[in-house]
């Protein structure tokens, strides 16, 4: 493994008596995109301004490049940050806003007006360099945060929640944009969000967190298929749990709503007689008996939801609701609410919640 | 119904318009009677020619210009520095500001005396200069109410959190924050501020007569005593340079570049 660029090491942050952030460990590689993902409070966006020198750690250590920043002020780091509010100086037009960083670190005009220029053309706004921020919408205003902040070519990209208070359109386009850019000049990311579908998409790798902890780092891949704790499985994707009743600990079988399956390898040391938290992804379970899937359990449709090309399901079995969506065929008619179904899913698919 | 409402509305607007107009108009009627069975320009004439009109004027116009550098300096980063790192001491900065409008300046100035006089430790008294510092500094006193006032209101359109964060993390110092981000976003609101200096500084005389400074309130309360005409030839003059300030911090509003008061 490369060396990390980004090192947060054992970070603490607590305001007064309150604990924001615990003992917060990560290490980024060089040219990375990490992102932060959690509820509001988890403590993401305290870690990104401790990177920043907006915060101070209360202990613990944050190193970039080798070097121990974490008594540094902001503007000794060298590190380029989006906002939220997209933070743009009102006074001054989109080119002296874009190079408001150069000209703090003295770049002779002329270099500056060219890095300006280059900032324009990459964020495909070459016509705007006059106009005041007033003048530009969310989106565009945004991307010329995104100019402004990576034009002094820093180390590290900081980017908290920058596409919150975007609409919907934008925020996809945008986030690709910015994706693209991050790729393009190979700049070490640490992206902040409470959007998991924003997370899945761009990320190299995401930091779930929880509680001022980070409960989960891993590929997107793996948070979501693979997650460590019961509050990632939850956070992340929309996910089915039923209760469940260890029968056999040695052959691995659970009760389901007097309905058996076979879990086997899954029950990390759960003794007969336990019960247990199981999940599904509704993508993982199919209407019916289909080849290769191991394991069924038998309910009644309780809602049927018609949302274009994918019709989306609820089964009740026993006390809990089972939720899957299946494609809308014009040939077949939808489910009935109150028919007797049966689904099916691959007990390697069922996940066992910790 | 309707019609009726507007009426009371006419009927107080024009008692309130003539309450305000009508000493004017008598002032303005006054001043022209200089000459006898005519009506003349003459007071105004004589006042304007009068060299002590001029070096009065000059004086308190130099006056207020330092009153304002000096309040612009010392509020725009107090006002700046409670907003950003101190909110929880707003009330009490508040407080102190309104001071002055309940203290009155005779106590001020009084005090100054006893606390600057040429034997004290700080003799401002001592020289001629000292005394204008300590005038300009005692004006700056006097104007900080409406200073910190318009200056508040003016930080309290830009999120002036995100804004600094944003200068330092391209490298900025406070300096340049100030300077160059916070100052120019709050340029109007600072405007208003030194024009309402500038209105209070021409026609103070509490300060400027007990300091023993050649300023223009003590100069119109000398006309007043000793002439007839002229005083309400200066009177006008007077609320003409108010007013026209007045106008000042109107149209430059209105001319204001629009993304000062849109910050995003």
């Amino acid at each position: 493994m490369a060396e990390p660029f980004l090192s947060i090491q054992q970070v603490r942050k607590a305001f007064g008596a309150t604990t924001v952030v615990q003992d917060f460990n990560l290490d980024v590689e060089p040219g990375e995109f990490v992102s932060f993902l959690g509820p509001s409070g988890c403590g993401k966006t305290t870690v990104l301004r401790m990177v920043a020198g907006f915060e101070e750690p209360s202990a613990g250590k944050i190193v970039v490049a080798g070097k121990d920043i974490t008594r540094l002020k902001p503007n000794q780091r060298n590190v380029g940050m989006v906002f939220q509010a997209y933070a743009l100086f009102p006074n001054l037009t989109v080119a002296q806003n874009i190079g408001f960083g150069l000209k703090v670190a003295g770049m002779p005009k002329a270099d500056a007006d060219r890095r300006v220029a280059e900032m324009l053309d990459l964020i495909k706004l070459p016509q705007m360099g006059d106009r005041y921020p007033y003048q530009l919408s969310g989106g565009q205003q945004q991307r010329i945060a995104l100019a402004r902040a990576i034009a002094p070519k820093p180390k590290l990209l900081l980017l908290d929640e920058p596409l919150s208070a975007l609409d919907a359109k934008v925020r996809v386009s945008l986030r690709e944009e910015i994706r693209s850019i991050q790729k393009k000049l190979g700049i070490t990311t640490v992206f902040v969000t409470h959007d998991q579908e924003e997370a899945l998409s761009i990320s190299d790798r995401i930091a779930v967190m929880y509680g001022g902890k980070a409960e989960q780092v891993g590929t997107p891949f793996e948070i979501y298929n693979r997650p460590a704790t019961k509050f990632v499985a939850n956070f992340v994707g929309t996910l089915n749990v039923l209760e469940g009743t260890v029968t056999d600990a040695a052959s691995g079988k659970v009760r389901v709503n007097s309905q058996e399956v076979s879990l086997q390898g899954k029950l990390n040391g759960s003794k007969s007689g336990d019960t247990l938290s199981l999940a599904l992804r509704p993508e993982a379970i199919s209407l019916g008996r289909h080849p290769g899937r191991d394991a069924s359990l038998s309910g009644e449709i309780t809602e049927v939801h018609f949302l274009g090309s994918v019709i989306r399901v609820r089964v009740g079995i026993g006390g809990s609701t089972v939720s899957l969506d299946t494609f809308n065929s014009p040939a077949a008619p939808p489910p009935a609410v109150g028919e007797k179904a049966e689904i099916s899913f691959s007990s390697g698919d069922m996940l066992v919640l910790h | 119904m309707k019609q009726g409402s507007r009426f009371w509305a006419w009927l107080v607007f024009g008692v309130g318009t003539t309450y305000f107009v009508l000493p004017l108009v008598a002032t303005f009627e006054f001043s022209l009677r200089k000459r006898r069975g005519e009506y003349s320009f003459d007071a105004y004439r004589s006042v304007f020619e009068d060299p002590n009109f001029q070096a009065t004027f000059t004086y308190s116009v130099v006056v207020a210009i330092f009153t304002i550098l000096l309040g612009v300096l010392l509020v725009v980063p107090t006002a700046y520095w409670i907003r950003l790192r101190l909110p929880h001491l707003r009330p009490v900065v508040e407080f102190i500001t309104l001071l002055p409008l309940v203290i009155p300046a005779i106590v001020i100035v009084f005090g100054y005396i006893r606390m600057f006089g040429s034997n004290s430790t700080l003799p401002f008294l001592a020289t001629a200069r000292g005394t204008d510092a300590l005038l300009v500094i005692g004006y700056a006193v006097l104007a900080l109410p409406y200073m910190y006032r318009a200056v508040d209101t003016g930080l309290r359109t830009i999120d002036v959190r995100t804004l600094t964060e944003a200068a330092q993390i391209l490298g900025a110092g406070w300096t340049t924050i100030i300077a160059r981000i916070i100052l120019p976003n709050v340029l109007i609101a600072v405007l208003s501020g030194a024009f309402l200096s500038f209105a209070i500084v021409i026609g103070e005389f509490t300060m400027a007569s007990l300091l023993n400074r050649p300023a223009f309130g003590p100069y119109l309360q000398n006309i007043g005593a000793n002439s007839a005409y002229e005083p309400s030839a200066l009177a006008l003059i007077s609320f003409a340079i108010t007013w026209g300030c007045m106008s000042l911090i109107q149209i430059l509003s209105r001319f204001a570049p629009r993304s000062a008061n849109r910050p995003n």
